[in-house]
């Protein structure tokens, strides 16, 4: 009786096994919050620290245009438009493009050709960010130079060198996200008579619509944090950008040029982690408005 | 008999526009391949880097970039397949799941070079890593993490939900349905997911620069002692992986040859990418017609 | 049976990793030696410390970029053993420079620099100094071209710029605003392929595709270097704590040795700090050799 009873009441080989598996894939999934925390911590702590220990007004950071560690101006309001601007102008040139390319692969050419993109598309999204700058530097920056006087050294040399770099992107979530509609849809519009760019504008691109803002906004938040490529382009002068042609400075490339000419605990440090931390700011937007468009699209 | 006018149209427009599309993206291959591919050569793989002579190759780079791949999918791998699993199988839907997956992805658009300077402050100062494989292969789990955690996911995801109900309607624990059932069903999905992500990771510069360092001290291909400092196996040491020495050479390199090195480790770059992709398909398949047999 | 051949390879890899491990630990000690700082100085430092390796084997020497600021940064930390810089300690903002030695391995020569095209060989002192403060703006006034100048400085806090500045500009003048760059070659790159650019870079990175300017007849050239004919160089630092290892010590007297200075870095076209007949001090003071 005792021994049934006691069989009974330990916990089987299964249910042991359960428990292994639920310790094993907690911890993990915990290692990965404890990470998140500690980056978002640490980031912010680091990020504040200009304005709590150096006593730089928070105004004056985001609203100064003077960037000059050496007379302990940081303003960085050059910065902020600058990034802004080659990230949407990038957006705005390569969205069309990537809708038109992924239109023409998923509605319009023989599944044979697709079969030969996807990989080129996949292969493109691969090749490191160096790579691009590297390109951007002995290519479009001399031709630029050449075509409109100056360096060629600015703005449209970053936002050309950046919008090769999420056109892959941008396309093949385009095209996932067009597959996404159903066959249906197409057949009913042909159906009722539609031809097919009828069909492909009132019916397969709006019902992607979601999937496409999506594909964009990812596009544009991979763009906003390159920092290598951008900075071998984009010519490093911190101040406010007066045209396509004028060398400027980003968020990320004033990171990367900075970091190393300056020492730990500094103000011109500390004024370059809070730079960090618009960063990191800028990234949890975007991903926000990523799930708002997804919601929308959703409904 | 407008609309069809209109139809065909656009037709032409979308079809020249996506034909410059394609044109711009094969020239920019190709002018890497054209440029880069007359340097490569085997002496070009297989001798080391010069600091400022020129006839320099790029041998220890490309291992190291090879290496840390490893050593980051070591740690990425397990930890990513965990959380997916628990993500995909045991987690309630609450809001507490919501965030942690919010958590993920912010980490995934996490600009490089932010992860790196924590890397550089983190495990390179606070956990006195130095410059080093290691901790550069952590900086790049950081950077790996959700695109891969998202992959296996969704590789689970396809499993059918009927074999699980199956699984466990035979008594078996969920674990053991995972293990079992669900993990070798999507182990395509989940093998080509990691290796596309090794090929992304492979090409990363901007988080290495302060993490892995920039040089890369001699090491010894006969020393296959990991602890010994020399050895090319050992995870410590400091390394320059191939996209960081792009960088590098064409910012402070003295060498004569800077633009021959740097065409020739690009195009290796994207040949090895190339390839990754390639093996990623080549293993799916395999695993797929395996399964199917 | 798989299991057991899962086992005997796993015994195998845990047997061969600690006897490895001990190996390791009973090999001759392997002194470690730290570098890290200066980009500039890096390639330098790496041949000096792999042909160091040749002879002393049982010295591990790791030569890693980051800048001057992390390098002097770490080694007052004391987390790396030597720090290299292009700049004194003291003129770097959050060094004490008391607690850190200083050893100069290098001497570094800079030199204005334009492209060949543009046909102008000399600029007088005075010239240089209006280019970089923005009161000529047009290469037109200092004999060359109907050609806007574009001027590229270098990073803030680099050490050519500080060097530069500190003999062309006068105290109080605020050098032009203009685009900024991080590193010599980028630097070279820009000025091959802008018609009316000048910039400066160190002797090291000087070749074909850009043309350097004397300044005032004077070529710039080692020997100038050393009478400070030349005016525009800097030293290459190694700095250290206080008190220093025996491996440390020992690399860096290899690195200040006639035999290094005369060779490597030579070759490098850095000058060689035993043919300097002057000295200069962290405030730009220029004064006899004794």
């Amino acid at each position: 009786m005792d021994k049934v009873k006691q069989e009974l009441l330990t916990p089987s080989a299964e249910s042991r096994q359960e428990w292994r598996g639920k310790i094993i894939s907690y911890l993990a999934i915990i290692v990965i919050g404890g990470l998140v925390a500690t980056i978002l911590i640490f980031l912010t702590s680091k990020g504040v620290a200009l304005f709590i220990q150096d006593g730089y007004s928070l105004g004056k950071f985001l609203s100064g245009v003077n960037w000059q560690p050496s007379h302990h101006l940081y303003g960085a309001l050059p910065m902020i438009v600058t990034s802004f601007a080659v990230t949407l102008l990038a957006g705005i040139v390569a969205l069309p493009l990537a809708l038109v390319s992924a239109v023409a692969i998923t509605e319009m050419l023989p599944p044979r050709v697709n079969q030969l993109i996807q990989p080129v598309i996949e292969l493109l999204v691969g090749v490191p960010s160096v790579v691009y700058g590297y390109v951007g530097l002995t290519v479009i920056v001399p031709r630029l130079g050449r075509l409109f006087g100056g360096t060629g050294f600015g703005i449209l040399a970053a936002t050309c060198v950046l919008f090769l770099m999420v056109l892959p992107t941008m396309t093949s979530m385009t095209i996932d996200n067009l597959r996404q509609v159903p066959k249906q849809y197409r057949l009913a519009s042909a159906g009722l008579g539609a031809t097919r760019w009828q069909t492909i504008t009132r019916v397969v691109i709006p019902s992607a619509k979601g999937g496409i803002l999506t594909a964009m906004i990812f596009g544009m938040a991979r763009a906003f944090g390159e920092a290598l490529a951008v900075q071998m382009v984009i010519g490093n002068a911190a101040v406010m950008p007066h045209g396509l042609m004028s060398s400027a400075a980003t968020l990320t490339s004033v990171l990367t040029t900075g970091i190393g000419n300056t020492v730990m605990g500094t103000t011109s440090n500390n004024a370059l982690w809070s730079l960090a931390l618009i960063l990191l700011l800028m990234s949890l937007a975007f991903n926000l408005l990523l799930r708002l468009v997804a919601k929308k699209g959703a409904h | 008999m407008r609309a069809e006018k209109v139809d065909k149209i656009a037709t032409a427009v979308v079809l020249s526009l996506a034909g410059l599309v394609g044109l711009l993206i094969i020239s920019f291959l190709g002018y890497l391949l054209v440029v880069g591919l007359p340097n490569v050569s085997w002496h070009f793989l297989f001798s080391p880097a010069e600091s400022f002579k020129s006839g320099g190759g790029i041998r220890d780079q490309l291992f190291n970039s090879l290496y840390l791949v490893v050593l980051t999918m070591l740690v990425s791998v397990p930890l990513a397949l965990c959380a997916a699993i628990y993500l995909s199988e045991y987690a309630p839907q609450n809001r507490l799941t919501a965030t942690l997956r919010l958590a993920i992805e912010v980490l995934s658009s996490l600009p490089s070079v932010v992860i790196g300077l924590f890397g550089y402050l983190v495990f390179v100062l606070q956990f006195g890593l130095d410059f080093s494989l290691l901790a550069g292969a952590l900086a790049l789990t950081i950077l790996n993490l959700p695109l891969l955690t998202r992959s296996c996911e969704d590789a689970l995801q396809q499993v059918p939900q009927l074999q699980r109900q199956a699984g466990l309607g035979l008594g078996m624990s969920k674990w053991r349905v995972t293990t079992k059932i669900v993990l070798p069903a999507a182990l395509s999905g989940i093998i080509t997911g990691a290796i596309l992500s090794a090929g992304r990771i492979f090409g990363e510069a901007a988080a290495l620069i302060y993490t892995a360092g920039q040089s890369s001290p001699a090491i010894s291909y006969t020393d296959w002692n990991p602890f010994s400092p020399t050895s090319f196996l050992n995870p410590l040491r400091p390394a320059e992986t191939l996209a960081v020495h792009i960088w590098k050479v064409n910012s402070e390199g003295l060498v004569p040859d800077a633009r021959a090195v740097s065409n020739g480790s690009a195009a290796v770059l994207i040949i090895t990418i190339l390839a990754f992709n390639l093996l990623a398909r080549l293993v799916g398949y395999l695993i797929k017609r395996r399964l199917a047999k | 049976m798989r299991r057991i051949l899962l086992g005997i390879i796993l015994a195998v890899l845990v047997g061969g990793l600690g006897a490895g491990w001990v190996a390791a630990k009973h090999h001759p000690a392997q002194e470690k030696v730290t570098i890290v700082g200066s980009t500039a100085l890096q390639p330098l430092a790496e041949a000096v410390a792999s042909r160091y390796r040749q002879g002393q084997p049982t010295t591990n020497i790791t030569v890693q970029g980051g800048g001057s600021g992390t390098g002097l940064s770490q080694v007052q930390a004391g987390a790396v053993n030597i720090g290299s810089a292009d700049i004194f300690a003291s003129q770097q903002d959050g060094i004490d420079a008391h607690k850190l030695r200083d050893h100069i391995v290098a001497v570094s020569g800079i030199a204005p620099i334009v492209n060949p095209k543009l046909g102008v060989k000399n600029l007088t002192m005075t010239q240089l100094h209006q280019i970089f403060t923005g009161q000529i703006t047009n290469w037109r006034r200092v004999g060359g071209p109907d050609l806007p100048i574009t001027v590229i400085n270098r990073a803030n806090g680099s050490g050519t710029r500080l060097a530069f500045e500190q003999t062309v500009l006068r105290k109080g003048d605020h050098a032009v605003q203009a685009q900024e760059q991080d590193s010599n070659g980028t630097v070279k790159e820009i000025v091959t392929n802008t018609p009316g650019a000048i910039s400066y870079i160190s002797f090291s990175y000087l070749n074909k595709t850009v043309q350097p300017l004397k300044i005032n007849g004077v070529a710039p050239t080692a020997s100038n270097v050393t009478t400070n004919r030349w005016p525009l160089w800097s030293y290459e630092h190694l700095y250290t704590q206080r008190r220093l290892n025996r491996a440390t010590q020992q690399f860096i007297k290899y690195m200040q040795s006639g035999k290094v200075q005369n060779g490597l870095v030579k070759e490098a076209n850095y000058v060689s700090i035993h043919e300097m007949k002057v000295t200069k001090s962290a405030t730009g003071q220029v004064s006899e050799r004794k």
